[in-house]
């Protein structure tokens, strides 16, 4: 397994390297890719879909969207909007906050949809204004499907800022792409092998987040049976 | 759009390519997924940790795993053979989740009565239980199709031909209608392979109008 030991050689000497190229410093650039651009679109599309939830308007427009973006090729939109925006981090952070939007709108939609109608009507009888009836009842109940979307965008930003290395993004990426461009498979292989850990934690820590989110508002806890 | 009609050979080429590459990582994942979910609907124990387990599988970018499949297969990395191992591993990780649940939505006592009627428990399984299971499969295959070809083209990057070619020679070269183009292809074919399945279905399952969530 001569393959291997390369790697962990390539592994070791990148851990002892410092400046741009060192492991820490590309493991923190990837962080704040996946951070800036999943709270950029978040901003944007949490609310539309708690709204799109709340209300029911524009479902149709929302599962829709979520399934054609699915047909979208991430590589064919961070190429298109790099050759627009022009070589820079402008053109990868554009098309990672696009890409996270749908599973963010997703999750927040169909957190809402999930609460019990009775529920909402049963807050609406006591009085609760529908922002009460939003913040108080639906979000606490729908979180652990939010915060599922919120998994899923992290998840994904995570892989395609991989690929986004291609158009000039820093980021763990730049071992894979690099690696590629002078046939360095060891660095390759230890790029991958470090972009894989990464997701893993990641996708551990929201797993956490999530079941916290189900245990302290599950509703069947404490059924009323009248 | 001139760059389209200059191309049209090369366009169609790796159409061809893209199609069959994502059509048979498609049918592989969903061979391997039946029996897993299969087994896993029938053993409550082994149900949890496979679900997790592909959960896991499916938390490894694609553009990582086709890099060290490789490394791991001891195939060359131009090779389509990592290519086709990776696709089908997504492929049948989402697939055996919908497995379990297709299986678990068939009734009980129609597979009683299958019992009853005298069915040997593998007729019962091939004749009763798959088919009935097929619609809920059959969306699955829907999903999986869907996102094997728009994740193929990653895997242009590592020098493995496909569609997604268009994409990194339209960004050396300057060209947008190239990518332009490949994406339109891409969807198209994404498009076409739903058409397929769809009517697969009508004809393996006439007795089902296939409208079962398209986006489960």
């Amino acid at each position: 397994m001569s393959v291997l030991n390369d790697t962990i050689d390539w592994l070791a000497d990148a851990a002892s390297l410092s400046g741009d190229d060192s492991i820490s410093n590309r493991v923190l650039e990837h962080l704040g890719y996946t951070v800036e651009t999943v709270a950029i679109a978040s901003v944007i599309a949490i609310p539309l879909g708690l709204w799109i939830g709340h209300t029911g308007r524009f479902k149709l427009i929302a599962v829709g969207a979520t399934g054609a973006m699915r047909a979208l090729p991430t590589l064919g939109l961070l190429t298109l909007i790099g050759l627009y925006l022009g070589i820079g981090l402008t053109a990868p952070l554009v098309a990672l906050v696009v890409l996270a939007i749908p599973p963010l709108l997703a999750g927040a939609y169909a957190g809402i949809e999930a609460v019990d109608p009775q529920t909402v009507d049963a807050a609406r009888s006591m009085g609760f204004t529908e922002w009460q009836i939003l913040t108080r009842v639906e979000v606490p109940l729908g979180l652990a499907i939010i915060v599922g979307g919120i998994r899923s965008a992290v998840l994904q930003v995570v892989a395609t800022a991989t690929v986004a290395a291609y158009v000039g993004l820093g980021g763990l990426g730049r071992y894979l792409i690099d690696g590629q461009a002078v046939s360095d498979y060891p660095q390759m292989a230890g790029g991958s092998f470090l972009v894989v850990v990464l997701a893993l934690i990641l996708d551990a820590v929201f797993a956490g987040l999530q079941a916290l989110a189900t245990r302290n508002h599950r509703p069947s806890r404490h059924p009323l049976t009248v | 759009m001139t760059w389209v009609s200059d191309n049209l050979d090369l366009l169609r080429e790796l159409f061809l390519r893209h199609a069959w590459i994502s059509a048979l990582s498609t049918l592989i994942g969903f061979a391997v997924a039946v029996p897993i979910g299969w087994y896993a609907h029938r053993h409550p124990r082994l149900r949890g940790i496979s679900v997790a387990l592909v959960g896991v599988l499916y938390t490894i970018p694609s553009l990582a795993l086709f890099v060290l499949l490789p490394g791991i297969l001891g195939t060359g990395i131009l090779s389509t053979v990592n290519v086709i191992v990776a696709l089908s591993t997504y492929a049948a990780a989402v697939m055996v989740r919908t497995a379990v649940d297709a299986f678990d939505s068939v009734s009980p006592p129609v597979l009683d009565a299958a019992t009853a009627s005298g069915f040997s428990s593998s007729q019962r399984t091939l004749r009763v239980e798959l088919p009935l299971a097929g619609p809920v499969l059959l969306a699955g295959v829907r999903v999986v199709s869907v996102s094997t070809v728009s994740m193929l083209s990653v895997a242009s990057l590592i020098g493995v031909a496909n569609l997604g070619s268009l994409f990194t020679d339209g960004f050396r070269r300057d060209i947008v209608d190239e990518i332009v183009a490949g994406i339109a292809a891409i969807v198209l074919l994404a498009i076409v392979l739903d058409v397929l399945i769809v009517l697969a279905g009508r004809l393996l399952m006439p007795w089902s109008r296939v409208v079962v969530g398209a986006n489960r």
